[in-house]
């Protein structure tokens, strides 16, 4: 969101480098080990890949389910695969699907919820009942049905996961978004004469923020499940391809012996998922600081 | 004769910045004789409420009584640990709030609730508190007492539900009873009740009583001393007629002549006899959904006049402003504007007509967006309607606040940074930043302390002589209506009841709903409330029946066979219009009030 009439600065504004480092000091520190765990799995499915020491589906150790060594830091998989290059190009799949996928449901809930909240009863009435009937299309089902009909692949599943988790974002914003609309500064602004656009993205936005992001927050975090799941049925990300999810789920008969194969997918998956939610948790309480200050 | 309640020394500290405790309360002393009222008056953040809540050992969240003594009836309070606390209040305490809608459970019966404290405490059995609730309820005046406590919260009235709550208050027979604002938030029509049973029943028990208010004529009627607070400390202490009439200390007497409405018109505002009126309302009626809110309403504001709406809650008057502003079209009449008619509806009317008609809301934190800016909420106006960019608008944005009395380094702040009085400010620089020739106050000064109001209105009369700007100030409160206004509308159940100028709202004849209103408003000397007539105590709920007069059940001259059946004609009386059955010469009379005949006169000036 960029903010256009931001009160202008008297000194000439900072640079970026100084804005993040205040960011930084701004956040508590909890909020600080979100964003490195964030920064950390955005940069590993940026450069990762390239980082990766073997190819993602060779089949390189003497034995499955090895543990840590010096050629295999995070050992082997069930049928010998690099599990560290494995991690590091699931986290591509992971990162860059799951977090496109909750960003797109997020938004596009966002914005239809703003619209019906600004728009007439009608608006409002046709896009809710649209939002209900996608809610009770059960997701799976209908990944299933679309997957078998179009094939798997990756546009297909991220457009499956945003479709899925659109309604539930709505639901939410057009909640915050109605009772936002009724307070008197945004009727104090449509007795101004503003119009709906402006309503929405000035008045009523800024107000809605927060919650949105903790949802944004879950939402991810359902995504990654739900791709997860989708792998488990064969039908996510297809071999030799993995996504984290369905890394723990190929690893899974080498959960009795505890072995890194099925631990570090796993533990890739709650480190980034804790992050994330650290980090959203962190942003209004930074709101909150800031506002306390002289 | 031993002090029942003594607090010396009293110290309470609430968390600051970088976690240093600030002392928000300093050295409080003070003591009660048995069976007296004690009243701490001040304005928000002096502190009453927190001395209040820690004569119940209570401190809000993150503060502490770090120092001091309180000894209630023998029990030293602070040497309590939580058991005996639990045990203390409710028992030998009681705490009456100010707002009784949110302080009752509205999932269980009045019953169930006003008993609680005695049945919790095994102070009696649940029969016996039974009866003692009805007969509470019966000294409490309320209606029907031997059924209302099956009823549940919202099937009461807000003026009942705090008298419920005196009643839950005193079920215990309580050593001390805590009393903060509790007719802060009620009509005055409904605050003249409220007051006269709260008062009778302290007396009939011998309760000792810790008056908490704001409002100096409230407190003229119920307490025997007063101590008044600002910033957590006392400034002065002393017997009621002492302190309201021979105040000592300097800020005592700001607080006195706040509280008492100066005439603030500006000098005769040469309505020059303009043909045509700034705004005209012509025969307009209004609703939400099925619900008439207004019927019937004319009314028009000459150039550079203030026109004042008064009405208790529900009368209608901000609807009225609504429909002014577009934001609800009326169903029936027309808005003129100059002459000209306005668009029912928002989308319609031209950004002019909209930069004409400003519109301040009467709360002014929901008013401001929080996460805007000052630059930027009194930026948009100037961007909006005159099309002020960069340097020009910041250069204005610094002239508004100036012109309001407030540094141009507010600028920078959100809106959830600034004190009441500041917001409301900003609320009306807002409207004032669009140049407009009308702005629509909605009970702008209710939420404010008295001296922070006063100088709300010197600065909208400033305005008003400075710049033309006509205004429609709607207020429940009479007396300042008569303070600032040129002509007075009377709303009652969303209609016109009466009309005229600002002189014929200081004598009868009066319409007798106004004459109620008049009468409802506490005089800041003691014996107003004993010398005050007693009202029927009818139901509060506006007659229904189509064209009937909408006092009629409430109206103590009412005339069977004629009110009851034919609708009131608009009589025009000396100087006003009154929408009533009743001669003048019956009106003059203002029978409603019985044997008073005394004029709301001024207090000596300080």
């Amino acid at each position: 969101m960029t903010d256009t009439a931001a009160p202008a600065a008297p000194a000439a504004r900072p640079s970026p480098v100084r804005r993040a480092a205040g960011f930084w000091a701004s956040l508590p520190l909890s909020g600080r080990v979100g964003l490195a765990l964030v920064v950390f799995w955005v940069a590993a499915a940026i450069v990762g890949p390239f980082l990766a020491p073997y190819e993602v589906g060779a089949i390189v150790a003497p034995d499955v389910f090895e543990g840590s060594s010096a050629a295999h830091l995070l050992g082997s998989d069930y049928l010998g695969r690099d599990v560290l290059s494995r991690v590091l190009s699931g986290a591509r799949y992971t990162v860059g699907l799951a977090l496109a996928a909750a960003v797109l449901a997020s938004t596009i809930g966002t914005a239809l919820a703003l619209t019906a909240a600004v728009s007439g009863r009608w608006v409002d009435e046709a896009l809710s009942r649209l939002m209900d009937a996608m809610i009770s299309i059960p997701s799976k089902v209908l990944a299933l049905v679309m997957v078998a009909a179009f094939g798997s692949s990756i546009p297909l599943l991220l457009l499956i996961a945003a479709a899925t988790y659109v309604p539930g974002a709505y639901r939410i914003g057009r909640s915050l978004a109605v009772n936002l609309n009724e307070m008197d500064y945004v009727q104090a602004a449509r007795a101004r004469g503003e119009g709906r656009f402006y309503l929405a993205r000035v008045e009523v936005l800024p107000n809605m923020i927060n919650p949105m992001l903790a949802d944004f927050g879950l939402r991810f975090v359902f995504v990654v499940l739900l791709l997860s799941g989708l792998s488990f049925l064969g039908l996510g990300v297809q071999p030799p391809n993995a996504d984290l999810g369905s890394l723990v789920r190929e690893n899974t008969s080498g959960l009795g012996d505890g072995a890194l194969a099925v631990l570090m997918p796993a533990l890739s998956i709650a480190t980034l998922t804790i992050g994330v939610n650290l980090l959203i948790d962190a942003l209004p309480g930074r709101a909150r600081r800031v506002q306390g200050e002289p | 004769m031993v002090d029942h309640v003594r607090v010396s020394g009293l110290k309470v500290t609430a968390p600051g910045d970088d976690d240093r405790p600030v002392t928000i309360v300093h050295d409080v002393s003070f003591s009660i004789p048995k069976g007296e009222v004690l009243a701490l008056i001040g304005e928000s953040g002096s502190g009453k409420t927190t001395i209040a809540l820690a004569l119940m050992g209570y401190a809000r969240g993150g503060c502490r009584i770090a120092e001091g003594s309180i000894e209630v009836a023998g029990t030293d309070v602070l040497a309590l640990n939580a058991a005996q606390l639990g045990a203390y209040r409710g028992a030998t305490v009681a705490y009456v709030a100010q707002s009784a809608a949110a302080s009752f459970n509205p999932s269980r019966t009045i019953m169930d609730q006003v008993t609680e404290p005695a049945t919790i405490h095994g102070l009696l059995s649940r029969a016996d508190a039974e009866a003692k609730a009805v007969e509470l309820f019966r000294a409490l005046a309320l209606p029907d007492p031997d059924t209302i406590g099956r009823r549940y919260p919202h099937q009461v009235s807000g003026g009942q539900l705090q008298r419920l709550m005196a009643a839950m208050a005193l079920i215990t027979d309580p050593a001390l009873v805590i009393l903060d604002e509790p007719t802060t938030a009620l009509d005055v029509t409904t605050q003249i009740e409220a007051l006269r049973v709260f008062k009778k029943v302290v007396a009939e028990r011998g309760a000792t009583a810790v008056y908490v208010s704001h409002d100096l004529a409230v407190v003229a009627q119920m307490a025997d001393r007063i101590v008044v607070l600002r910033h957590g400390e006392v400034r002065e202490t002393g017997l009621t007629d002492q302190v309201l009439h021979a105040p000592q200390d300097a800020y005592t007497q700001t607080l006195m002549a706040a509280a008492r409405p100066q005439v603030r018109t500006a000098a005769a505002a040469e309505a020059t006899a303009a043909p045509t009126p700034l705004l005209e309302v012509r025969g307009v009626t209004a609703s939400y959904g099925r619900v008439p809110v207004l019927q019937d309403v004319s009314l028009s504001i000459a150039r550079g006049s203030t026109l004042g709406v008064i009405g208790e809650s529900g009368s209608g008057k901000s609807t009225l402003a609504r429909v002014v502003a577009g934001l609800l079209p009326p169903s029936a009449g027309t808005v003129l504007l100059d002459g000209a008619a306005l668009p029912p509806a928002l989308a319609r009317r031209s950004r002019e007509q909209l930069r004409r008609v400003q519109i301040v809301f009467q709360n002014a934190d929901t008013a401001l967006n929080p996460a805007h800016s000052v630059e930027r909420i009194l930026g948009r106006p100037l961007e909006l309607y005159h099309g002020l960019k960069g340097e020009a608008r910041e250069r204005r944005v610094a002239e508004l606040l100036d012109l309001i009395r407030l540094p141009a380094a507010l600028a920078s702040r959100r809106a959830g940074e600034l004190s009441g009085g500041q917001k409301q400010r900003i609320n009306l620089a807002r409207a004032l930043a669009a140049e407009p020739d009308l702005i629509l106050c909605d009970e702008v000064t209710s939420a404010l302390d008295t001296v922070v109001a006063a100088a709300i209105l010197d600065l909208m009369a400033e305005l008003r002589r400075g710049l033309g700007v006509s205004f429609m100030f709607i207020s429940h409160d009479i007396s300042t209506v008569r303070a600032i206004c040129d002509e007075i509308v009377v709303l009652y159940a969303g209609r016109k009841v009466q009309a005229g100028g600002r002189e014929a709202f200081s004598a009868p004849p009066f319409h007798p709903y106004t004459d109620l209103l008049v009468g409802s408003v506490p005089e800041m000397r003691r014996g107003w409330l004993e010398e005050t007539a007693v009202r029927e105590a009818r139901k509060a709920a506006p007659t229904v029946a189509p064209g009937l007069c909408g006092f009629l059940d409430r109206c103590p001259v009412r005339i069977q066979g004629v009110c009851d059946r034919l609708p009131p004609p608009r009589v025009r009386l000396a100087g006003s219009e009154v929408l009533c059955h009743r001669s003048e010469e019956d009106l003059s009379t203002r029978p409603s009030l019985g044997q008073r005949t005394s004029r709301p006169s001024p207090a000596p000036s300080t």
